[in-house]
C-alpha cells in the first residue's frame, strides 16, 4: 500500500522536472508571441532598440545583443580552450601524485566562486589592466571575454581531465615502453580516447557562456551598439535582461521573452548535443 | 622539429596554463580577502541595508536558499529514486534522465524570466517566494542527477540482499539503498546549496532587493547577491566597502560548504 | 532545539515580523532624487517608525511599476502629460528640484575650470566633437591643457528621467537631438551605466570621460563638473544659488497635476540644467495614497534642510500648498 504510494510520488517528482522544462519554452514562446508577430525572424536582424516615448511601441531587433554575446563567448572560448587543455593535461600527465589532490580542489574551487564577484573583481582589478595595455575604456567585449574565459576554464579542465582519465593505463605504459615521450603518448593515445568528452567540454562551457549573466554584466559596457573594434562596449542578451527586463513593458518586454527564448533554445541545443552525442548518454 | 622539443615545448605550456589558472585563483582570493576584511565592522553584521550593514541581506538570502532546499530537495531525491530504482530502461526514464542533466545547464537568468512570468507579474510585486522558487528551479537538476548517481553506486547485492529478507521494495529503497548512498546523496545537497546561495540572476526580478529587515515573503525580499550588484556600481566609497564585504562573506561561505561537502565525502571512502 | 520548534520559532517570528511592518510603503523609480529620498526616508523612520521603502532603478522602472500597480508610488523626473495620467489613472505632483551637471575626468583640470558651450556640449553628445581638443571645447578654454585624446560619453544604460531632461536641454540647442529617456546616442565613445550611481562610477573610473549626473551624485563623490553656457550666453558654475536662480522659471498648477518640464530656463543667473522630480500615485489606492502624502507632507515641512545640503532645491512655499490643497481635492490627504 505504501510502498505503491511511495512509487507513485517518485514518479510524479521525477515528471515535474519534465513539466518544467515544457513549462520554461512554453511560458517564453506564448509570451514572445507579440513580439513574433511584430517583427518575425527578422527580430533576429534588426539592430534597433528603441521604445516609443510612451514605452507602447517602438522597434526591438535581438542583432546587437545576439552579436555582442556570440562575440564575447567566442573570444572567451579562444582564451579558454587552450588553457583548460593545458591544465588537464598538467593534472593526468604531468603532476606529481602528490599535487594532483589540491591541485584539483582548487581548480574546483575556482569554479565555484559565484559570477558576481568575478564581475566585480573583474571590474576593479582586471578592467584596468585590459585599458593600459589594449586601450578603449576599461569595459568591453575584450575584457568581459578574458573574465568570462577564466570562469569557464576551471569548469571545462575537470570534464576534460575527467574524459582523458579514461585511456587506459597499460595502453599509455606500452607506448611509453616503446620510447614515446608524454607528448606523443597523450596525442596518440590519451586524444583517440578522449576526443568525445574533450569537443563535449568545449560545447558545454560554450552554453555555459553564452547563458553567463553577473560576470558579464560588469564588464561589457552595457551600449546597444555594434563593436567596432575588440575593446569597444557592447552588450549581451543575458545582460540586456538583467538590466532592463524590470522596467520593459508592452512589446519592448515581449521581445524580451523573445530574447530569452532565443538563448534558451541556442543552450539547450548546444548542451543537447554535447552531451547526448559526445560525452555519452547517461545511462 | 625535434620530436624531444616540441614534447618539452607542450609539457612546459600545459604546467604554465596550470600555473596561471592557480594564479587567477589566488589574484581573485587574495584581493577579495584583502578587501574584504578591511571593510568588515562589527556594524556590517549588526545593521541592516539601510543602515550600511548587511544583517537583512544575510538572513534574506539564506531564508531563500533554505526554502529553495526545502522544496527541491524531497522531489529532486523522490525523482533520483524514481529514475534508478524504478524506471528501468523505458525510453521515458531517458528522458527524463537526459532533459534534467540538460536543466544542470540551462542560463539562469531565462530561469528568472520565467519565474517572473508567472509568479511576479500576476501578483504585481517582487516577492520572496518567486526568488525561493527560482532557487529552487535551479537546484532541482542538480539533486535529481547526483541522487540518480548515487543511488547507481550501490551494490546490486545490497538490493538483492533486502529482496531476500523480504523487504518490500520502497522499504528496501528507504532503508538500504538510500542509507548506503547518504554520504554522496548529501554532499550533492550541500554542493547545490552552495550554488544557489551565490546566484544573482535568477533574483534580480523575482525576489528584487528590500533594505530593511523583513520576514514578509510577500514582498520585495532582501537579497545579498542583488544587493552586491547594486553596491558596487554605486560610486561612493562606503558602498563599494560594502560590497567588497559582503562579496567576501559570501565568498567565504560558499567555499566553507564546497570544502565541507568535499570533506564528507572524502571520509567516506 | 528540535526541528519543530526551530520551525514553530520561524513562523512565529516571520507572522510577528509581518505585522510590525504591515505599514511599509514601497516606492521603485527615478535615481535622479535618489539620495534625498534616502535621506527623508531614513529621517522619517527615525521621527515616526514608518518604513517607506524607495528603490532608486530609473524613471523607466517607475513609470512601468506604477502602470502595473507593482508599488505604492514610484518616481518619475519625466513629468507624464495629463492625457497619459488618465489613462492609467495616476497622480502626480513634483517633490523637489535638482539639477544635472556635467561631470568629466580630466588630467590636471579641477572642478569648476572647465566651461562648456551650448554648442560643445550638443557637439559632445551628438557625436560631431569627438577630441577634447576640438576648437569648439578649446575656444572657451584658453587656460587649460585639453588632451589631444578621443572623449568617451558616459550614459545610461536604463529609460532615465534625467536623461530626459538632458536631452530636453540638448534638443533647445539642437533641434535634431530627440528628447527621450533612452535615446540612440551618436557619440564615437560611448559607455553605460545603470542608474546615476552607474554614470557616475564610470566618470570617476574611465580618463577622459564626460557624462551627465545629478548634483548630489557629484558632491557625495566631489567629481568635478564643468561651468554651463546658460540662454542668455553665461557660464555658470552649478552651486545652489544658480540653482534656486533657476528654479523660479518654473510653472506649476495643478489643473494638469503641475505637468512642467523647467529645461533651459531664463535668467543671467540661471543654471541652465535644472529639473523637478515627480511622485506617482495610483487613483484607487486610497488608503496608501494616504500614507504616501504624509510622508511627503513630513518632507514638505521637515525635509528642506536634508535636500539643501544634498544639494536640491526645496519647492516654494506657494507650491507645497498648491500640491496640499491638490491632495485635498483628489481625497487623498
Amino acid at each position: 500500500m505504501g510502498g505503491r504510494l511511495f512509487k507513485d510520488f517518485s514518479l510524479v517528482a521525477a515528471t515535474l522536472s519534465l513539466f518544467l522544462l515544457v513549462g520554461i519554452f512554453a511560458i517564453l514562446f506564448s509570451y514572445a508571441q507579440t513580439s513574433m508577430h511584430e517583427f518575425g525572424f527578422d527580430f533576429l536582424v534588426i539592430d534597433q532598440w528603441e521604445a516609443d516615448e510612451d514605452d507602447e511601441g517602438g522597434v526591438f531587433g535581438g542583432f546587437i545583443p545576439i552579436i555582442g554575446t556570440l562575440l564575447s563567448t567566442l573570444i572567451a572560448m579562444v582564451i579558454a580552450t587552450p588553457l583548460a587543455m593545458g591544465i588537464a593535461i598538467f593534472l593526468t600527465e604531468i603532476a606529481h601524485d602528490k599535487i594532483i589532490k589540491p591541485f584539483s580542489i582548487a581548480i574546483e574551487l575556482l569554479a565555484a566562486i559565484p559570477s558576481i564577484i568575478y564581475g566585480m573583481w573583474g571590474l576593479f582589478y582586471f578592467a584596468p589592466i585590459v585599458q593600459s595595455v589594449f586601450g578603449g575604456n576599461g569595459v568591453g567585449l575584450l575584457t568581459a571575454g578574458i573574465v568570462l574565459a577564466i570562469m569557464i576554464i576551471p569548469f571545462m579542465a575537470a570534464i576534460t581531465r575527467d574524459s582523458m582519465n579514461t585511456a587506459p593505463d597499460v595502453l599509455k605504459e606500452s607506448a611509453y615502453a616503446m620510447g614515446a615521450t608524454k607528448f606523443e603518448v597523450i596525442k596518440d593515445v590519451v586524444m583517440p580516447y578522449s576526443k568525445g568528452g574533450i569537443i563535449g567540454s568545449v560545447i558545454l562551457a560554450l552554453g555555459r557562456a553564452l547563458g553567463e549573466t553577473m560576470a558579464v554584466a560588469f564588464l561589457i559596457g552595457s551600449v546597444m551598439s555594434i563593436p567596432d573594434k575588440i575593446t569597444d562596449p557592447t552588450t549581451s542578451i543575458p545582460v540586456l535582461l538583467a538590466n532592463n527586463f524590470a522596467e520593459a513593458q508592452d512589446l519592448e518586454l515581449s521581445s524580451m521573452y523573445y530574447l530569452a527564448l532565443i538563448l534558451f533554445i541556442v543552450s539547450f541545443a548546444l548542451i543537447t548535443v554535447a552531451k547526448l552525442y559526445f560525452i555519452g548518454k547517461k545511462k | 622539429m625535434n620530436r624531444l622539443l616540441l614534447n618539452k615545448i607542450i609539457l612546459t605550456l600545459s604546467t604554465i596554463s596550470a600555473l596561471v589558472g592557480i594564479g587567477f585563483l589566488f589574484w581573485i582570493l587574495i584581493t577579495l580577502t584583502y578587501k574584504g576584511v578591511s571593510s568588515i565592522q562589527l556594524s556590517t553584521f549588526t545593521n541592516d541595508l539601510v543602515e550600511g550593514g548587511i544583517r537583512n541581506l544575510l538572513v534574506g538570502q539564506f531564508t531563500m536558499a533554505l526554502l529553495a532546499t526545502v522544496v527541491a530537495v524531497p522531489i529532486g531525491v523522490m525523482a533520483g529514486i524514481y529514475l534508478r530504482e524504478y524506471g528501468g530502461e523505458k525510453r521515458m526514464t531517458m528522458v527524463i534522465r537526459n532533459l534534467s542533466d540538460i536543466m544542470t545547464s540551462a542560463p539562469s537568468i531565462v530561469i528568472g524570466v520565467f519565474v517572473f512570468a508567472f509568479l511576479v507579474e500576476p501578483f504585481g510585486t517582487f516577492n520572496g517566494w518567486a526568488g525561493s522558487v527560482a532557487l529552487a528551479i535551479m537546484m532541482l537538476p542538480i539533486i535529481i542527477g547526483t541522487t540518480d548517481n548515487m543511488l547507481a553506486l550501490v551494490p546490486k547485492e545490497l538490493r538483492e540482499a533486502g529482496i531476500a529478507l523480504g523487504g518490500s521494495k520502497h522499504k528496501i529503497v528507504l532503508q538500504i539503498v538510500l542509507k548506503a548512498a547518504k554520504v554522496g546523496v548529501t554532499t550533492g545537497i550541500l554542493l547545490s546549496f552552495a550554488r544557489i546561495i551565490g546566484e544573482t540572476a535568477p533574483l534580480l526580478f523575482t525576489s528584487a532587493n528590500n533594505q530593511f529587515f523583513t520576514m514578509d515573503m510577500s514582498g520585495q525580499f532582501p537579497s545579498l547577491t542583488v544587493s552586491i550588484y547594486n553596491l558596487a556600481t554605486y560610486p561612493d566609497e562606503a558602498s563599494r566597502e560594502l560590497a567588497w564585504a559582503a562579496s567576501f562573506i559570501l565568498t567565504a561561505i560558499v567555499l566553507f560548504i564546497n570544502l565541507v561537502g568535499r570533506y564528507v565525502t572524502r571520509n567516506k571512502h | 532545539m528540535t526541528l519543530k520548534t526551530i520551525i514553530t520559532s520561524a513562523v512565529v517570528a516571520s507572522v510577528t515580523l509581518t505585522t510590525i511592518h504591515a505599514e511599509d510603503l514601497k516606492g521603485r523609480g527615478a535615481s535622479f532624487p535618489g539620495p534625498v529620498y534616502k535621506a527623508w526616508t531614513s529621517d522619517y523612520y527615525k521621527a515616526t517608525k514608518n518604513q517607506v521603502n524607495y528603490t532608486p532603478t530609473g524613471s523607466g522602472d517607475g513609470i512601468k511599476s506604477i502602470k502595473k500597480r507593482m508599488v505604492d508610488f514610484s518616481g518619475s523626473d519625466k513629468p507624464l502629460k495629463p492625457e497619459a495620467l488618465k489613462k492609467d489613472k495616476l497622480f502626480m505632483f513634483p517633490s523637489v528640484v535638482g539639477s544635472i551637471v556635467l561631470s568629466y575626468n580630466l588630467e590636471g583640470i579641477k572642478d569648476g575650470e572647465l566651461k562648456l558651450s551650448r554648442e560643445a556640449i550638443a557637439g559632445i553628445f551628438s557625436g560631431k566633437i569627438t577630441k577634447w581638443n576640438d576648437q569648439a571645447i578649446a575656444k572657451q578654454n584658453a587656460g587649460l591643457k585639453l588632451p589631444n585624446e578621443d572623449i568617451t560619453v558616459a550614459v545610461r544604460a536604463d529609460k532615465s528621467g534625467t536623461t530626459f531632461n538632458f536631452t530636453y536641454f540638448l534638443n533647445k540647442i539642437d533641434e535634431t537631438i530627440k528628447v527621450s529617456k533612452k535615446p540612440k546616442w551618436l557619440a564615437s565613445k560611448v559607455v553605460a551605466g545603470k542608474s546615476n550611481s552607474g554614470v557616475s562610477a564610470n566618470i570617476k573610473q574611465i580618463k577622459n570621460s564626460i557624462g551627465y549626473i545629478e548634483y548630489s551624485y557629484k558632491m557625495k563623490l566631489n567629481l568635478p563638473a564643468a561651468q554651463v553656457e546658460n540662454k542668455e550666453g553665461k557660464y555658470i558654475n552649478p552651486t545652489l544659488k544658480s540653482f534656486q536662480d533657476a528654479a523660479k522659471y518654473a510653472t506649476w498648477t495643478p489643473d494638469n497635476d503641475f505637468y512642467a518640464v523647467i529645461g533651459d530656463p531664463a535668467g543671467a543667473t540661471s543654471y541652465p540644467i535644472v529639473a523637478a522630480t515627480f511622485i506617482l500615485l495610483p487613483e484607487e489606492k486610497m488608503e496608501t495614497n494616504k500614507a504616501v502624502t504624509k510622508f511627503i507632507d513630513w518632507a514638505y515641512t521637515n525635509g528642506d534642510a536634508a535636500a539643501t545640503e544634498l544639494g536640491y532645491v526645496p519647492l516654494p512655499k506657494e507650491t507645497k500648498e498648491q500640491i496640499r490643497n491638490y491632495w485635498d481635492a483628489k481625497k487623498i490627504k
